[in-house]
């Protein structure tokens, strides 16, 4: 049996790609007008909660300012990541993925369990009994796939004017434009931070199986 | 574009807010203080001999007095103004909807587009702006000749200026001069249907 299902190595380096892109291009929109503010509305200074730097061109997609290019970049790659972001919760609620691997149990919660998944952590020994992934694991797979993502969407969605006729409720929901405006950027920044936790992790599992794992699928006693 | 019609009705409304909702200021952009051509001029004497032109693919051609405009039947309405660039600022808006005035100049059948047409020059450019059918007959689409209860400050597009309420602030043309039929965007401007969109590449489209 392989480790990894044909649907899920599909969705990560696809999920990679739109995440990748855009991430980069939202910098370059972010760039636009640097400051956050929460509520309905905000367009100066006195009225932010934050004043995020300036993105340099080496981060950004395109690489020299271009407001109207960053947004067709993020408007297409919107498409792929939130409809394969629906496909990877449909396939992986079929094939039980998630209710295998990713739902934790209540034995996980217990401090001492937390405790122990966290010196082995720290430890560096990534071998972990029983299911596929440890509590550490599940958790972060869970709230990138369950909160991070999914949020990334609904508050896409409400920033976008055309869509609120429809999805008043949402923006409501959310608090405002410009409170979906700055929960857009903090979990952007979160999946940012993932992103980071995941790829030193996978480098020091062994970044050469691991990759392979989620190319080829891999077989459950490698690593 | 296509998701957004297929998902929203063809008239549904941007959101209103009360009264109370509007910001303590309502910031400007792009053209704020235009200096080119007659419209010092016209700032001077306080729009006395301003006029709005309906024009293009019309049965019956208009012209306007800033009086005429504010004695038509006139929509209020408190909406949120999305600057492309992402801020936003709430304010009061009252004027006549443009289907009035489309209806009373009629369109002619392959009248697809209206042009705004602007009196501002911005960075050697005449400012202008379009729509389609379905956004130039919404409810919300009018022309404004006061913010807030008094006439627009020339850094709102004084005297008048569109409200397109679905899409971004670029799309809300100011110092309206004209509102045009067309058949199609080829040959006006750049051809790419706006001030930005020829410029700087701004899609057509701007509810997203």
């Amino acid at each position: 049996m392989k480790k990894h299902a044909l649907s899920t190595r599909l969705w990560h380096w696809l999920n990679l790609l739109c995440v990748v892109t855009l991430f980069m291009s939202g910098l370059t929109i972010s760039n636009a007008h640097r400051l956050l503010y929460w509520g309905d509305w905000g367009f100066s200074r006195q009225h932010a909660w934050l004043e995020v730097p300036r993105f340099p061109d080496w981060m950004t997609i395109p690489g020299s300012y271009s407001l109207a290019v960053a947004r067709d970049w993020h408007i297409l790659m919107a498409w792929p990541f939130a409809l394969g972001l629906l496909f990877m919760w449909v396939a992986m609620l079929l094939n039980r993925h998630f209710q295998r691997d990713i739902t934790t149990t209540r034995a996980e919660w217990r401090p001492t369990a937390i405790w122990h998944v966290i010196v082995e952590h720290l430890k560096l020994n990534f071998e972990h009994a029983g299911g596929k992934y440890n509590f550490l694991q599940k958790l972060a797979y869970g709230l990138v796939l369950g909160v991070f993502l999914p949020t990334m969407v609904f508050t896409g969605i409400s920033i976008s004017p055309g869509m609120e006729p429809t999805f008043g409720w949402l923006v409501d929901l959310l608090g405002g434009r410009q409170s979906a405006r700055s929960l857009h950027f903090i979990f952007a920044f979160a999946i940012f931070g993932f992103f980071v936790v995941h790829l030193a992790l996978v480098f020091l599992a062994g970044p050469i199986g691991q990759i392979r794992g989620m190319i080829t699928g891999g077989t459950h006693h490698q690593a | 574009m296509g998701a957004h019609r297929f998902l929203s009705n063809r008239e549904a409304l941007a959101p209103e807010y009360p009264r109370s909702a509007v910001s303590p200021f309502f910031r400007g952009n792009g053209s704020t203080d235009p200096q080119n051509g007659d419209y010092p001029r016209h700032v001077e004497e306080g729009f006395a001999n301003w006029r709005l032109e309906v024009r293009g693919l019309v049965d019956t051609p208009l012209s306007f007095s800033i009086e005429n405009i504010r004695k038509l039947p006139a929509r209020s309405q408190v909406t949120r103004h999305d600057c492309v660039e992402g801020w936003s600022a709430i304010g009061e808006w009252t004027g006549p909807q443009l289907s009035l005035l489309l209806d009373e100049a009629g369109l002619k059948p392959e009248a697809r587009f209206i042009v705004f047409r602007c009196a501002d020059n911005l960075n050697g450019q005449d400012y202008y702006e379009t729509v389609d059918l379905v956004d130039a007959y919404h409810p919300q689409t009018i022309i404004a000749h006061s913010l807030n209860g008094e006439p627009l400050p020339v850094r709102n597009g004084a005297p008048l200026r569109m409200r397109i309420e679905r899409q971004l602030g670029y799309k809300h043309a100011k110092y309206l001069t004209a509102i045009e039929a067309v058949a199609s965007l080829d040959g006006i401007g750049g051809g790419q249907g706006g001030y930005w969109e020829d410029r700087a590449g701004y899609q057509w489209y701007a509810g997203i």
